[in-house]
């Protein structure tokens, strides 16, 4: 038999049937939130089709939350469209049998931070999503991407989706990283490499043992972040370290189904002798602390950089975007990347808002903290945990005291100014340092300056007023 | 889904790489639980001002291209964010095909669900299609039947397109309905799966 890839072999066991040149393949779980729904169950009402698996559903109320106020429910939200949007979802849920976490409800957050938390998420699945950083959950060795709404409705109705396949590539990162970078760096370091289109039709699987020492919050950032190297899906072949993430969780079988289960994961990886249509290899000992300068998430430069000019990139085209993003981003070619005030620090986001995204950049602060020092007055700084479950472990583990004391804000749950739907988002010309995934144009508020950067250097340049070298703070 | 056979319009050049779905349609538009309407917020950060005011330089607001139909754009159009209002903003405006080097994915796959045609030409072809869309005479046919793109100056492009897709975008087929007809083949599948996997049976 063939050498296999793990994409490979998650695709054929998925497979329904082929009609017309189109394959359709099985849906194991479905996540849904308020933004992208609503026109898909109003397709289903007007063509009088059910939901054909309410559970293999997930509901969370995510998007454009606002990140206080929570327990007053989604009848309090001011935004009348917004809440529009969640009063919607609400009864979508309800009239179709769907599971949901209300806003305000400890289990609800980040979809992507809820899905693995509850142990829906589970290797060897397909799992989608009407949202991109769906290939978050790929973390856990499962084939999970991002949809529009047409399809959310194709999946509602039938729990299958209609595809053609995609190729496979493979990134090996290799050796130990220095300390104070992560896997945060690591994905920014691959999207430095190959491009915000390098990945372009295809799954890209994380391999080498610099991925496979990570932890399965690690994991779920590199996966998360694929989709911004153009890639759907990212995945990792599921190990003890996933297994012992998942055991105990409350959607996660238990007992002999438990060990059957396991049985069945241990089988999707990547076959001996399995071909790739592209390889890339990093070593990880040569990845500093990285951080964003332009509009595209490609952008990347090491902290201890400088600007780069415009007139060394390769083309007229690539020369004009650079040109561009330098003056969008108020930034000067040359200069040290250091330099950059920052007014606002974002921690969250479904790339860094788990517990451990929370505790590296709770033990930057802390350790400044002791050595007197605060927020740098200039700046104001947020931490919104990734869900309910998440704030409250942190608060038993005392990091809201640590991030208070030092004068970081400390919020509810939701997708905050990762995009700005809600009421957290930038004045135009604010520089932010965040740890989220996308520096575009007025992504996190028109006019707005991004930074993307790991949870550690955040901290560090709320501490320091501007981008710092996570470094000289450990 | 309406059918897509063959236009002629006129076609806007909009000359950037990697123009991502937040600026296709920006997230203010987004808190609407309607397909319909997006036009106004098409592209709002480049055609209003912070005031709301309209900025006479962007392409889409020269009386030469306020009715085009056709948007010529730079490689990776369409990039980031999964949301499918960028495919009904550029439907509602009267853009019902887009022409580049390269799309994301998932845009990619989202205007097949509604009838916007993205046609994928070599780098050259789009410069110099993107050079005609600037002069007088910026009228090109997009016939996808014969696979192809009629330049200003009557060169024909032609372009690939998978097979399925083309067949359902000349027929404005509901993908839902075809594959609700394969319903019985889900069926088999639930089945096998139930036996072989049972732990995903939750009760």
């Amino acid at each position: 038999m063939a050498a296999k890839t793990l994409y490979d072999k998650i695709w054929d066991a998925h497979l329904v049937a082929e009609q017309d040149g189109e394959t359709i393949i099985y849906i194991d779980l479905h996540l849904i939130h308020e933004v992208t729904t609503p026109q898909a169950f109003a397709g289903l009402r007007a063509n009088g089709r059910p939901v054909r698996r309410p559970d293999r559903t997930l509901a969370v109320a995510d998007h454009n939350v606002p990140t206080e106020g929570q327990a007053l429910g989604a009848a309090a939200v001011a935004d009348e469209e917004a809440r529009l949007q969640l009063l919607t979802l609400e009864r979508n849920v309800a009239d179709n049998g769907i599971e949901y976490f209300p806003m305000g409800d400890l289990r609800n957050g980040i979809v992507h931070v809820v899905g693995p938390e509850q142990g829906r998420t589970q290797p060897g699945m397909t799992i989608v999503c009407g949202d991109s950083h769906t290939s978050t959950h790929g973390a856990f060795g499962a084939l999970a991407q991002g949809i529009g709404t047409s399809e959310v409705e194709h999946v509602l109705a039938t729990q299958t989706l209609r595809q053609a396949k995609s190729k496979n590539m493979r990134v090996t990162i290799n050796g130990t990283p220095a300390p104070g970078v992560g896997a945060k760096d690591f994905a920014l370091a691959v999207i430095g490499a190959i491009g915000t289109a390098g990945g372009t039709g295809h799954v890209i699987e994380y391999a080498g043992e610099a991925v496979r020492a990570l932890s399965m919050e690690g994991r779920m950032t590199l996966c998360n972040l694929t989709i911004e190297a153009g890639a759907r899906a990212g995945l990792v072949a599921p190990d003890e370290t996933t297994f012992d993430y998942m055991r105990g969780r409350p959607a996660a079988p238990k007992g002999a189904a438990w060990d059957m289960a396991v049985a069945h994961w241990k089988s999707f990886f990547t076959d001996e002798g399995a071909v790739f249509n592209s390889e890339i290899v990093i070593d990880a000992a040569t990845i500093a602390p990285l951080v964003t300068w332009g509009t595209s998430p490609e952008d990347v430069m090491p902290i201890t950089g400088r600007v780069p000019d415009p007139a060394s990139f390769a083309t007229p085209d690539k020369r004009a975007s650079a040109a561009r993003a330098l003056d969008y981003m108020g930034l000067v070619a040359g200069q040290p990347i250091t330099e950059a005030r920052v007014d606002r620090v974002f921690i969250g986001s479904c790339t860094n808002s788990r517990i451990e995204d929370l505790r590296a950049a709770a033990a930057v602060v802390q350790k400044a903290f002791l050595e007197g020092r605060l927020v740098a007055p200039h700046v104001t700084a947020m931490v919104v945990p990734g869900s309910g479950l998440v704030k409250a472990q942190a608060e038993d583990e005392g990091l809201d005291a640590i991030f208070k004391a030092a004068g970081f804000d400390w919020r509810e749950p939701g997708c905050s100014m990762c995009l700005g739907m809600n009421p957290d988002r930038l004045a135009p010309g604010e520089r932010c340092a965040s740890t989220s995934n996308r520096n575009f144009e007025g992504r996190q508020g028109r006019g707005g300056r991004t930074h993307l950067l790991s949870p550690a250097m955040a901290a560090a340049a709320a501490i320091a007023g501007h981008l710092a070298d996570v470094r000289d703070f450990i | 889904m309406k059918p897509f056979t063959r236009i002629d319009a006129k076609a806007a050049p909009l000359a950037l790489s990697n123009i991502d779905t937040d600026q296709i349609i920006p997230k203010q538009f987004l808190k609407t639980v309607e397909r319909e309407g997006l036009a106004r917020g098409l592209f709002y950060d480049f055609r209003f001002d912070e005031a709301g005011n309209e900025k006479a330089d962007f392409v889409l607001n020269q009386p030469a291209y306020k009715d085009a139909g056709v948007l010529v754009a730079g490689d990776n159009f369409g990039c980031g964010s999964s949301r499918e209002h960028a495919p009904w903003a550029l439907l509602d405006f009267g853009i019902t095909c887009v022409i580049s080097t390269s799309f994301a994915d998932i845009f990619y796959n989202n205007c097949f669900q509604n009838g916007l045609l993205p046609v994928v030409l070599k780098a050259d072809e789009v410069e110099s299609l993107m050079a005609q869309a600037r002069g007088g005479n910026h009228v090109v046919s997009v016939d996808l039947e014969a696979q192809t793109v009629t330049a200003p100056d009557g060169e024909v492009y032609r372009f690939e397109i998978d097979p399925a897709r083309k067949h359902k975008m000349l027929n404005g087929l509901d993908a839902i309905g075809e594959t609700l007809q394969r319903a019985a083949d889900i069926d088999v599948y639930e089945g096998r799966r139930a036996l072989d996997n049972p732990w995903l049976e939750r009760a």
